[in-house]
């Protein structure tokens, strides 16, 4: 879908930004290009939809030279994020979506259902069409960003570091978004950012550059566990080769399968019973069938006793969950960052199966400290 | 008092007549000030260095004096009309020069990068995103030169223009200090209702969401 062919970009006053790189990726891929400040990883992206023109070699898209296509119809076909998001202010949501659609000359109503339509897939209600991008906040923004370049179902969409400038836990949950979104329509990505994690996180393969030069581009399994030379593995950090140890990959593997539930129609009495019994502070809240329901702790319990009678009525519902075939990468990510205690871990019909407790890590900690000493010995 | 009420008791029609005249040759002026500055005003954020160049010699002309420049029409253009307004016109540019450059100018480069990025064609960027942006800049520009034009158009009357100026010299001339206040007062009183109107008009044109953000 996409080819680099030796492609080349030298500034004016002989700085080179990018230097002879040869890189192919495939329709439905999500590529992160990563690197210090600096190694070409922006210059590269721009150069596919020239906004920033080649000195030497041949970018193609399907096998068509970019460099022989009208650069303004060449921009339409792509798709195209910002850090800084660039929603203009003076139009509506709407407006900003189907901007692209309107260079396009499509009508105005089927302008006005392809942003509704587009509007779902965000979990954002119609009645945001008609509002202002400064009436909105940073993370719902981007989302528009995001759809606005989705809009007129470009194949292919370039992200510069697109969620840079959100704040951590609405960058955490945009990307979710994002990943299940792209891997929902298919679309190619390439996304330039700066940090590791979002890159491990999201990127089907990664391209790390320095100085303009190509270092590694693979996954990110395989960049983790074979690092190309001590500048990837600088780059990419102890800590996270620790938690790329390949005999831990599903949270399964790690979970404890023992924990301790309550079904909604027991009394708060009967639940600090159970608190007491087993030495624990919360206790997740199954059906008859083990679906999953929520979680009670003892905190609230503390505060609702004298108002409610059952479990069910303070069962509290959003909550961190993963899936049994979560990479422990990513839970013990979400675990640190977000600060929770546990995650319960589910099935794919969200029967809950185990749960991954604080305890849980000191397990991956000890094994890959103490675990690989043992393997060099 | 009393003189000029019989003034305009004896010579109504030929007063509207003056008006007329005067809102003729400063709205003329202004019009083709706008139609040149504007455009011109948006080539020069182009050009960066020919900006500074081209906005110097327009503020050496802004310094002429006024009468000076009228005088200066007459070898050229002769009597009347025409020379008022292209002196009239010149001084028009560069408010209305100066402020599209800098509304221009001042627009998120992040916008334009990401209209650039959408596809958009330099015209399409022009007219959905730096002029909506940078209108309520250029307006506050063509409202001040067109004030100053209905004053300054005063002077028009001496080299036969005609226009509200025409009272104020007769009454210079002629010693009647109530024939200069007849031309002199209504000029103040279309100045101000005319930049009433483009105040207005700048609220007409100013998209609704910039006219919130800027309240907020």
């Amino acid at each position: 879908m996409l080819t680099f062919d030796h492609v080349s970009k030298v500034y004016e006053g002989g700085k080179k930004a990018v230097n002879d790189l040869s890189l192919h990726f495939e329709k439905g891929e999500f590529i992160c290009f990563i690197g210090p400040s600096g190694c070409g990883k922006t210059t590269t992206m721009k150069m596919i939809n020239r906004l920033i023109e080649p000195t030497s070699g041949q970018i193609l898209i399907n096998g068509e030279d970019i460099m022989k296509k009208d650069p303004v119809k060449l921009r339409r076909e792509i798709g195209y994020v910002i850090q800084q998001i660039g929603l203009l202010p003076h139009m509506t949501i709407q407006e900003n979506i189907t901007l692209v659609l309107k260079l396009l000359k499509w009508p105005e109503d089927k302008r006005k259902a392809r942003a509704q339509e587009l509007l779902k897939l965000v979990d954002m209600t119609p009645d945001y069409l008609e509002r202002y991008p400064h009436e909105l906040s940073g993370g719902q923004q981007q989302r528009i960003g995001v759809l606005r370049a989705l809009a007129a179902d470009q194949p292919l969409i370039l992200m510069d570091e697109p969620f840079g400038a959100l704040d951590p836990i609405t960058r955490d949950a945009l990307q979710d978004e994002f990943k299940k979104l792209q891997q929902k329509l298919g679309k190619t990505i390439v996304f330039v950012t700066h940090d590791m994690d979002e890159a491990i996180k999201l990127a089907d393969r990664i391209v790390i550059m320095r100085d303009g030069q190509l270092v590694q581009c693979d996954t990110p399994d395989e960049i983790l566990r074979n690092p190309a030379d001590e500048f990837v593995e600088d780059f990419i950090g102890k800590d996270r080769l620790v938690q790329a140890r390949p005999n831990i990959q599903a949270v399964e593997q790690i979970m404890s399968r023992t924990p301790v539930t309550i079904t909604p129609d027991k009394t708060l009495q009967e639940a600090i019973q159970l608190m007491k019994e087993r030495r624990v502070d919360s206790l997740l809240v199954v059906d008859e069938t083990n679906l999953l329901l929520g979680y009670v702790d003892i905190e609230s319990i503390d505060r609702n006793r004298k108002k409610f009678q059952l479990v069910g009525d303070i069962t509290e519902k959003s909550f961190l969950k993963v899936e049994q075939q979560a990479l422990v990468r990513n839970t013990v990510r979400q675990i640190l960052k977000r600060g929770v205690k546990y995650v319960p871990v589910i099935d794919e019909e969200g029967r809950l199966v185990g749960i991954v407790t604080r305890a849980s890590l000191v397990d991956i900690v000890y094994d890959s400290i103490w675990g690989e000493e043992d393997t060099v010995q | 008092m009393q003189d000029i009420i019989l003034f305009f008791q004896n010579n109504w029609g030929e007063f509207l007549v003056k008006v007329w005249e005067h809102l003729y040759i400063s709205l003329i002026a202004g019009m083709l000030g706008i139609l040149v500055a504007v455009p011109l005003g948006i080539v020069l954020t182009r050009f960066k260095r020919g900006a500074s160049f081209v906005m110097g010699v327009l503020s050496v002309i802004q310094t002429f004096p006024s009468f000076a420049i009228l005088a200066f029409f007459i070898p050229l253009l002769g009597v009347g009309k025409v020379p008022a307004i292209v002196a009239l016109f010149l001084y028009s540019v560069l408010p209305i020069l100066r402020n599209t450059y800098t509304g221009v100018r001042a627009v998120d480069p992040n916008l334009l990068e990401a209209g650039k990025g959408m596809g958009m064609t330099v015209l399409e960027r022009i007219w959905h995103v730096e002029l909506p942006l940078a209108i309520p800049v250029i307006m506050a520009g063509i409202r001040l030169s067109i004030v100053y034009l209905i004053g300054w158009a005063t002077l028009a009357a001496f080299i036969g223009a005609g226009g509200l100026g025409d009272y104020i010299f007769s009454g210079l001339n002629n010693y009647q200090p109530e024939l200069i206040l007849v031309g002199a007062i209504p000029v103040t009183i279309i100045a101000l209702l005319v930049d009433l109107l483009l105040g207005k008009v700048e609220i007409g044109v100013t998209p609704k969401a910039i006219r919130k953000i800027k309240e907020a």
